[in-house]
């Protein structure tokens, strides 16, 4: 007996050494940390917004509600931001391709999280949430209307409020065109070019804050917890799920793929699934729709866009402008880079991708597993072997991300 | 009989000892050999020796910061005047920076600013500096991983 204890003690001690570095949920402690990372617990507190001094003000969020919903800013009385972000549904459409006054040529993208962004639309053609809000009321085919439209608009149902939130509105306003602006009409962009600098300046300082209070409110729309939040959170803690906290066994499978083989955590990162950049994926264009080049196209616009953080309506020093300063201008990775969305809530929300290209999460598993050539730039993604029941498992993972 | 029950959990215990060797082994060490995480180098022609460290505190991944390089003569003497050409990226995804890195400020003593850097994955990511000044042009890369 004396004799055999230590064989039994070496035998213990080995499968003890083998088995230390899995749990019961069979995560190594690197996947655990990953895991811990992607938790919503793990999200850190929304950082303010030194561009839009009215950002935490609770008179301009509420203004900027009401104007989120109010069909009245449009050209045609009938579109709203929260036409196309509905607010049922995560804040978007379930189209393909969003639908105003007309049929845009992108999908229409969630709200939750939003002002976390450093750049906005799928292509990052805007650099905040208050000026990225300006442009689809100006889009002939989203709300259709113009700057001084809005403006008059604004003095007419919301005046005393907009005083007293922002400033005076601009003396003479009742005296300019009743609709003029830089893309309405070729009359309408006439009469613009007709008004004076301090008028259009006025009218733009109007513009800009109607932005600045359709901001303040979308930073109140935030991500809910889901079932995948209440296992990481149980991770996190150094303890193992069970009941309600486990994910079955096919999630599991799909979770350690997905950040492990299927490489999806690489783009889709931390607690809200994204790494806030633009990549090229090989995402096939739309038949039919004009060429797409995604963010290559845009450097310009950006740039120049006199609501940008380096433009004069911007609130706060200059310091905060470090992502546009220093944002990529010409690297050959540009073209038709798209940004990563977050994956959370993605079940709920076909179809999928840039213009809505694929209609169920199958198809967006399958495109990533076979990796096809972008049809111009280069694709970052490479081919996975992934088996039939493999892709099951990362579908059945992305819908523990609602709930 | 009981030599043969002791011979088979001895031949267990081994097997189970080697398994148990060869995971630990495997779960702790990293499964490739790392890069050479060095933050301070020569350039890669010798005409200058580098330092950098980041300006406030480690990167955090998606976060905007700013690094300090401090450029010197093989002899230690600190370099001025230089021009930078900054770039870098991702090695195993083999695409650049997400941002535009420049230097905006000389800070004294062959020290400099560099802003905008942003690493927005977590991984293997290099910083790469082309250094011209006036003993000439020389580069090096450092490597980080997040």
């Amino acid at each position: 007996m004396a004799r055999r204890l230590p064989k039994y003690l070496i035998a213990a001690a080995a499968l003890a050494v083998l088995l230390a570095g899995c749990s019961d949920s069979g995560l190594t402690d690197t996947e655990r940390r990953t895991v811990a990372s992607m938790s919503l617990s793990a999200l850190p507190p929304l950082p303010p917004d030194p561009t839009n001094r009215f950002a935490e003000n609770p008179g301009a969020a509420a203004l900027g509600a009401t104007l989120f919903f109010d069909t009245g800013m449009s050209r045609d009385g009938n579109v709203a931001c929260g036409t196309c972000h509905k607010i049922d549904r995560q804040f978007q459409d379930d189209l393909p391709r969003g639908v105003g006054v007309g049929v845009t040529n992108r999908r229409t993208m969630p709200l939750a999280g939003v002002a976390r962004d450093p750049f906005f639309f799928w292509d990052g053609r805007r650099d905040s949430l208050w000026a990225q809000a300006l442009v689809p009321l100006e889009n002939p085919v989203e709300h259709a209307g113009t700057r001084t439209a809005y403006a008059h608009y604004i003095k007419r149902r919301f005046g005393e409020r907009y005083e007293r939130i922002f400033r005076p509105l601009p003396a003479g306003l009742d005296a300019l065109p009743a609709s003029a602006g830089p893309f309405g009409t070729p009359a309408e962009q006439a009469a613009w070019k007709a008004m004076t600098e301090e008028q259009r300046s006025g009218v733009d300082q109007v513009f800009a804050d109607v932005g600045k209070a359709i901001a303040a409110f979308e930073r109140s729309l935030v991500h809910g917890k889901t079932r995948f939040d209440r296992f990481a959170d149980v991770i996190a803690e150094g303890r193992e799920p069970s009941g309600e906290t486990a994910l079955t066994d096919e999630e599991m499978h799909g979770l350690r793929l997905f950040i492990g083989k299927a490489n999806c955590s690489t783009c889709h990162t931390g607690p809200r699934f994204t790494d806030n950049h633009f990549h090229n994926t090989g995402v096939p264009p739309v038949p039919g729709l004009p060429a797409d080049l995604g963010r290559v196209a845009v450097v310009d616009e950006v740039l120049g866009d006199p609501f940008n953080c380096i433009g004069r309506f911007r609130d706060g020093g200059e310091e905060a402008c470090g992502e546009l300063r220093f944002m990529q201008k010409t690297s050959p990775e540009l073209v038709r880079a798209y940004k990563t969305p977050s994956l959370r809530g993605v079940a709920d929300r076909a179809p999928y991708m840039h213009a809505g290209q694929f209609s169920t999460l199958e198809q967006v598993v399958s495109h990533y597993a076979t990796a096809p050539k972008a049809v111009e730039g280069e694709s970052e993604i490479h081919p996975v072997a992934l088996s039939d029941r493999q892709r099951a498992a990362l579908v059945a993972f992305l819908k523990t991300l609602s709930e | 009989m009981a030599s043969t029950l002791r011979l088979i959990v001895g031949a267990v215990g081994l097997v189970a000892l080697a398994i148990g060797f060869l995971a630990a082994v495997y779960l702790t060490a990293p499964v490739a050999p790392g890069p050479d995480l060095a933050r301070s180098k020569s350039t890669s022609k010798g005409l200058y020796s580098l330092s950098i460290a980041p300006e406030a505190g480690e990167p955090q991944q998606g976060q905007m910061h700013a690094w300090v390089i401090t450029v010197k003569t093989r002899q230690g003497a600190p370099v001025e005047d230089v021009r930078f050409a900054v770039g870098g990226g991702m090695p195993k995804h083999s695409h650049g920076l997400p941002t535009n890195p420049e230097a905006t400020a000389y800070l004294g003593e062959g020290r400099y600013r560099i802003e905008g850097v942003k690493f927005s994955m977590p991984g293997w990511w290099q910083l790469k500096f082309g250094i011209t000044a006036a003993a000439g042009a020389d580069e090096a890369i450092f490597n980080l991983v997040l």
